[in-house]
């Protein structure tokens, strides 16, 4: 039954209009300098977008930066002051809300209380005038996509909350939107319905081959689920880029600092060479791996670079490496089990060090002992700002 | 410590519960006596009621009152809603005033209100010739105060109402028509149903506005008691007035289970 409806949702793709080859290259969802202003509050400031047919995209940011605006923009709830929204390459900016061939996982679910689940599930499917017999066929088979046919005759009132989300995403897939909107969808529930839902949703979300938008405010979330984030910042793209990149080579302050911890170490440029440049820091030079993006950097600029704690390498006092390796002291950790959080004190400050547990025994190193950190020239990233 | 207080706090209570239903309580007992005349209890009968339905100014009275009651409430109940969903779902300039001005009636003193209507009707029927005073102007007059009321209810409901549910609708695929009768109109109904309701019992009970606005041959209930009381006390109004608490109680009941039902 599964498997049936897969198909035939890529069935139907694929005899769409523009035919196989063209469809492929049209983005799903493209945003073009895209503002809304509430008040004198800029939400959104500016975005420009491009999203892929089929991706899994994120929207991630901390609470008011514009992403549920910029989802609200997409869905037609909300208009952009200015740019355009296109949506399958059909230009859609004013278009509004109930003829876009998109739906929406609403943060509250907002699942209808004077009807079931079946009939809430449903009406979609009726308010496109679909027929009766072939409603209830599409409704049955999406209950058992998402698990809840059990549930089909419950009053709203009488759900969990992880049964709710269910719901209100067979409430939304079952239209067979083109992208399929979702404001934190998993916000309200527990942590481990959280994970539960977030393999489930992903591992749908390839079935269905459906392009979804998924606004989070949970990096590790993000980080799990998506091809590409969007970091959002006060109504701009603080940036976008794939999982591993966003994470790995964050670009400014705000995102190395809001996904996962960061190490940051002020400096000016000293030397720069074909391969590497070298940094002077409040903790003495830093020799660091010029990226493949890198920008023009001139002598005496000053930078911020940027390392993760899990990346900082801790050793014992007496080994020193030839690269990067500086002497500290442990000013406090915190064992959290599979490994150790040193905060260790440097002329620069405090620097936080992650070291995985992978032989048993206490830490190696316990509040005042001296050591030596080595930050790996390839691990460290020149910050835009 | 805290028994005490509390045993305290259920002595006011039951103090002020006494005052407020002690005279109603007095009036339902005394429909039940045999004495027609005089404070002391006789024994209990039925003979009063039964006097009232051989009592053809009393069933006309009832007529006029129900009639009353029904118009003005199915008028003021579609006027009302409209005003209630009007203003909390529209932006439009001077909101905020006309939702006060809307409430206005609320505050009037009952007497201010029935003398101006009074007065706008003889103005009226001298310039138009119309608005004779009867049933008609007596139904325009609970409909202007009843209208608030339904208004207040009906908006309290929608503003309880998450506005994510409006929103998906749209986003499912519904235009702004259907959003309405879907969604909307089925989740605000036990608002509508219980402003109705509080609309009815209102008219029900007027007498003041009634009073000022009724013509020959429209008399109601709280009209006719008024009359026979300056007559002298009988016990056939007490089993009148018991009838009027009941269906007013009755109304009450089911505006409190429909808003109830609306929570959950």
């Amino acid at each position: 039954m599964l498997q049936a409806f897969a198909v035939q949702v890529s069935a139907e793709r694929a005899a769409g209009p523009s035919g196989e080859q063209t469809t492929a290259e049209i983005p799903a969802v493209e945003l073009h300098n895209v503002s809304r202003k509430f008040g004198p509050v800029s939400a959104v400031a500016g975005i420009s977008l491009s999203i892929r047919r089929g991706e899994f995209f994120s929207l991630l940011g901390p609470s008011g930066c514009g992403k549920t605006t910029l989802l609200r923009l997409v869905a037609g709830l909300d208009l952009p002051d200015a740019g355009t929204v296109s949506i399958n390459g059909l230009e859609a900016t004013h278009t509004p809300a109930h003829q876009r061939p998109v739906n929406t996982v609403f943060q509250s679910y907002a699942l209808f209380p004077h009807l079931n689940v079946r009939e809430n599930i449903a009406f979609g499917l009726r308010m496109k005038r679909m027929a009766r017999k072939q409603i209830e066929e599409r409704v049955g088979s999406i209950m058992e996509t998402v698990r809840i046919s059990e549930l089909a005759g419950r009053r709203i009132s009488q759900l969990s909350g992880g049964q709710k989300q269910r719901v209100a995403l067979a409430r939304a897939i079952v239209n067979e939107p083109q992208v399929l909107l979702l404001d934190e969808p998993l916000g309200a529930l527990d942590l481990k319905l959280r994970k539960e839902l977030q393999v489930e949703l992903h591992a749908l979300q390839r079935r269905l081959g459906i392009t979804f938008i998924y606004v989070t405010h949970d990096q590790e979330e993000a980080l799990a689920m998506s091809d590409r984030i969007g970091v959002m910042h006060a109504g701009r793209m603080a940036q976008l880029g794939a999982a591993e990149e966003v994470y790995e080579r964050p670009r400014t302050r705000f995102a190395a600092q809001f996904i996962g911890a960061c190490n940051l170490l002020r400096g000016t440029v000293r030397h720069c060479s074909e391969r590497d440049f070298m940094v002077r820091t409040e903790l003495g030079e830093v020799r660091v791996e010029l990226g493949q993006s890198a920008r023009p950097l001139q002598l005496g600029q000053s930078c911020t670079l940027a390392i993760r704690p899990e990346k900082v390498r801790v050793l014992a006092f007496t080994e020193r490496r030839e690269v990067n390796s500086f002497p500290v002291r442990v000013s406090g950790f915190v064992y959290t089990g599979s490994e150790t959080q040193y905060r260790l004190e440097t002329p620069g400050g405090l620097l936080n060090a992650w070291v995985m547990n992978a032989r048993s025994g206490p830490p190696v190193f316990q509040i005042g002992d001296r050591a030596t950190v080595q930050l790996p020239w390839d691990a460290l990233v020149l910050l835009d700002d | 410590m805290v028994s005490t207080h509390s045993r305290w706090l259920y002595g006011v209570a039951a103090l002020l519960y006494a005052f407020l239903y002690a005279p109603i309580a007095v009036v339902i007992v005394f429909s039940f006596n045999t004495s027609r005349h005089g404070l002391g209890w006789q024994g209990f009968t039925w003979q009063w009621y039964r006097a009232l339905l051989d009592n053809s100014q009393a069933l006309e009275a009832a007529k006029n009152t129900l009639a009353l009651a029904i118009c003005s409430t199915l008028i003021a109940t579609a006027i009302g809603t409209a005003a209630g969903f009007g203003l909390s779902r529209y932006e439009i300039p001077g909101r905020r005033f006309f939702s006060r001005l809307l409430y206005l009636p609320v505050f009037v003193p009952d007497i201010v209100m029935a003398v101006s209507l009074l007065l706008f009707f003889s103005i009226i029927r001298q310039w138009l010739g119309l608005f004779q005073l009867g049933l008609t102007t007596m139904i325009f007059a609970h409909v202007t105060f009843q209208i608030p009321f339904v208004a207040i209810v009906v908006r309290s409901r929608l503003a309880g109402l998450d506005p994510a549910l409006e929103e998906a609708a749209h986003d499912l695929g519904a235009n702004a028509w259907q959003t309405f009768w879907r969604v909307t109109f089925p989740l605000m109904l036990p608002g509508v149903m219980a402003g109705g309701m509080l609309a009815f019992t209102l008219s029900l009970d007027d007498f003041v506005v009634s009073f000022f606005t009724s013509g020959p041959g429209s008399t109601t209930l709280p009209i006719l008691i008024y009359a026979s009381v300056k007559r002298g006390l009988t016990p056939d109004i007490h089993a009148l007035s018991t009838l009027i608490v009941l269906v007013s109680l009755l109304a009450t009941l089911t505006v409190a289970l429909l808003q109830r039902r609306g929570r959950a």
